[in-house]
């Protein structure tokens, strides 16, 4: 195998490079897989996958021809207790527009509890034209017992959205997520 | 050299050996032990579904079955017989006096039943054994998992140090131990299946590794690769599984190639046809399962795009492998044919594991693949690949060697009574799942819809055969070490070829300590 010699013994070399090989398999997985299935999830949409970040609208004409349905779904994921809704379940539209929706949640319990709500969009060629500017699931949610809160979204559905798409629908899946909060605040 | 000495004595000959036959020995005796116990999670299994309806286990633990049968068969009982084959014929075939690292042989064999032994007593832990499928996707090997699961990663862990060590120790003796004249292009087919075989394991089990060590991590210490709540995804686990398991189903079927490679030409009594095609033949295969992994991730909701390339590059593999068939029957085109027990099995498997290969054409493509995926039909193909064609090319591995092995001849009555009734058993088995599977019966569920139940009947019976069978081959090898006729002809075959048949009968402890001549290419009579 090449010139490169680990070891004076060609088996042993032989071993030491195919050893090599494996570690370096092991390692692709962390270090090539995982995020380059995240790059390539983001980029492309695929899963539904929403970018996680604001977004810095730019200046654009409303594209006044096209009315796109927009649907809005929540769910908790098992378990979790809270109410959640969105106070409208559809809206129509422009592409270009900025438009806004409001979430509720109410937290039954007596506790303080921490909530994730992870969307989803699909068809999930979609999931790159839909542009949120600001929106409760880029942060964890806190809410006291027995309290609710209003969580906003705005959004900007693209101007290039492919022509066949006339539906969109977000769905949103809100997880429990306070032990593990508060595990992150205790080892700080 | 020093070690002129046959055995040592007693239990340290096993424990302490690095001679390539003992260590051979061992993983066919260890893999056959584990066919047994993942045989009889199987029948539990269809005993259960001998009729609708919950008859005998709760389905908690019929779920432990399915998942404990499928990682003992895959893990414990296919892959470490084929490592035993290579053990004690890759040094023969190419005229090594052993492996090329016979202490580290020592460990890869024997860190296995450590591992196996923790996997089976999941079994008695709290909250019961594994019970999430052989594929243990995430959440359900993460978030609902049985507190055993730990256990079962750090078997998964181990086993694949084993799996690695073995493949590289057998990269490394085809590398450098071949006799002088033993080019690559004259080496026998079943040392070239395993090297590139040796190939795929190096490069895919540490994939594995590091998908049971990102599911202890989520499970332990808190990150959350495959839970979408901390910004992971389920649907990463499957695409890393998969990456690691279909280049594994390729594993488990391309020293089977081998094997039926090495055997059809003996009982033809003419060379292998198209040995190049089929070397060429085997390396585009292994290089094609790199790229088809997503093909068993139809239904997750991936782009038309993807969906497209996965189904074409799958659909491509059928092309490979059909050059594969042909040969095989290009072989026994106008030979001169015998049918011993050995090629029986050998035409058994070419038989079913063809028909396996067309339902998983059939499997292939996308949009019907909606309708068959995750039902009965996807387990009638893979057990026509992975039994009719890795357990029946196995069988007829050891029917065909254990005399060159023991010095002595098995009972051929026996052997073929063996393969009709493991040959019909099997069929019975598995042919009504293809028809439960297309009608909608899902797998992987312990009570089913009323119209199913003649099939799961017949399926259920053909199992308690193919089961029983397996109980007439081992009493016939044991049979046969004990008191079978002795054979001392060097070629125990007459139609046999390669430098294995040259060494005395029972092959002595030590061989080609000199380097043989290697007088004719492979394959030339
Ligand atoms: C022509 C060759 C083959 C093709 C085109 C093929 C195709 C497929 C496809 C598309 C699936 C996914 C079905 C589904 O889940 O809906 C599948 C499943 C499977 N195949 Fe194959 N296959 C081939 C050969 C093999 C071989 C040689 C083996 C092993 C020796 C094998 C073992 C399996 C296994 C174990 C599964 C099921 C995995 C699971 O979900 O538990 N296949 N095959
Ligand atoms: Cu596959």
């Amino acid at each position: 195998m090449g010139s490169l010699r680990l070891s004076r013994v060609p088996a042993v070399d032989t071993a030491l490079k195919l050893s090599a090989v494996a570690a370096a398999m092991f390692a692709f997985v962390f270090v090539v897989m995982v995020p380059l299935y995240n790059v390539l999830c983001d980029a492309l949409g695929i899963n539904g996958k929403t970018v996680n970040q604001a977004y810095t609208s730019v200046p654009a004409l409303i594209d006044e021809s096209r009315e796109i349905t927009v649907q809005f779904v929540a769910v908790n994921n098992d378990g979790m207790p809270w109410g959640f809704a969105p106070d409208t379940r559809v809206m129509r539209v422009h592409p270009g527009a900025a438009n806004g929706v409001v979430f509720k949640a109410l937290n039954p319990t007596d506790n303080s509890m921490v909530a994730q709500a992870i969307p989803s969009v699909s068809p999930s060629r979609a999931a790159a034209y839909f542009h949120k500017t600001e929106c409760f699931c880029f942060e964890e949610q806190v809410l006291a017992g027995q309290s609710a809160a209003d969580m906003p979204l705005q959004f900007i559905v693209d101007q290039d959205l492919p022509r066949d798409i006339h539906t969109i629908t977000l769905s949103y899946t809100l997880f429990d997520v306070t032990d593990t909060a508060t595990d992150r605040l205790a080892s700080r | 050299m020093a070690d002129h000495h046959g055995p040592a004595q007693g239990i340290s000959r096993w424990l302490f050996t690095t001679n390539h036959k003992d260590i051979g020995t061992m993983y066919l005796w260890f893999s056959f032990a584990m066919f047994l116990l993942g045989g009889f999670f199987a029948m539990v299994i269809r005993a259960e579904l001998f009729q609708p309806g919950m008859q005998l286990v709760e389905p908690g633990f019929f779920n432990q079955m399915t998942t404990l049968h499928g990682l003992v068969m895959v893990f414990g009982a296919i892959m470490p017989s084929f490592v035993g084959l290579a053990n004690w014929l890759i040094p023969m075939m190419i005229g090594a006096p052993d492996m090329a690292l016979p202490r580290m042989n020592n460990w890869s064999f024997w860190i296995l039943p450590p591992a196996f032994l923790m996997l089976a007593s999941t079994l008695f832990m709290e909250g019961g054994a594994p019970a999430f499928g052989w594929t243990f996707y995430a959440p359900l090997s993460t978030t609902y998992a049985a507190p055993s699961v730990t256990f079962f990663i750090f078997a998964i862990h181990i086993l694949g140090v084993s799996s690695i060590m073995g493949s590289i120790n057998i990269i490394a003796t085809v590398m450098n131990m071949r006799a002088p004249g033993m080019t690559y292009m004259k080496m026998p087919m079943f040392v070239w299946t395993w090297l590139i075989t040796a190939f795929l394991l190096v490069a895919v089990m540490p994939v594995l590794a590091g998908a049971v060590t990102m599911m202890l991590m989520d499970i332990h210490f808190g990150t959350s690769f495959f839970s979408a709540a901390g910004g992971g995804d389920p649907v990463l686990f499957q695409h890393i599984f998969w990456f690691f398991g279909h280049p594994e189903v390729y594993i488990i079927i391309l020293p089977a190639f081998g094997v039926v490679s090495q055997i059809i030409p003996a009982f033809s009594r003419k060379p292998l046809f198209g040995y190049a095609s089929m070397v060429y033949a085997t390396a585009s295969i292994a290089f094609l399962s790199f790229i088809v992994w997503a093909h068993h991730m139809y239904t997750v909701g991936m782009p038309i795009a993807g969906e497209l390339f996965f189904m074409y590059a799958t659909m491509l593999i059928a092309v490979p492998t059909g050059v594969k068939v042909f040969n095989w029957i290009s072989t026994m085109w106008r030979g001169a044919l015998s049918f011993e027990t050995p090629m029986l099995f050998c035409i058994g498997f070419l038989i079913l594991f063809t028909l396996g290969g067309f339902t998983g054409l059939m499997l292939s493509i996308a949009p019907a693949d909606f309708q068959y995926h995750d039902t009965y039909f996807v387990v009638a193909h893979f057990h026509y690949v992975m039994v009719a064609g890795a357990v029946f090319s196995m069988t007829a591995a050891v029917y065909y060697w254990l005399p060159k092995w023991c010095g002595r001849m098995y009972n051929e009555a026996m052997g073929k009574t063996h393969f009709w009734v493991s040959f019909i058993g099997f069929n019975i088995t598995f042919f009504p799942q293809h028809f439960v599977g297309l009608a909608g019966m899902p797998r992987r569920i312990p009570d089913y819809a009323l119209q199913f139940a003649d099939f799961n009947m017949m399926s259920s019976i053909g199992a308690f055969i193919y089961g029983a069978s397996q109980l007439l081959f081992l009493y016939n090898v044991v049979a046969t070490i004990v008191a079978g006729k002795p054979v001392s002809e060097e070629k125990v075959w007459d139609g046999a070829e390669g430098l294995e048949w040259t060494v005395a009968t029972p092959a002595p402890y030590h061989t080609f300590e000199e380097p043989p001549l290697v007088p004719k290419p492979a394959g030339t009579i």
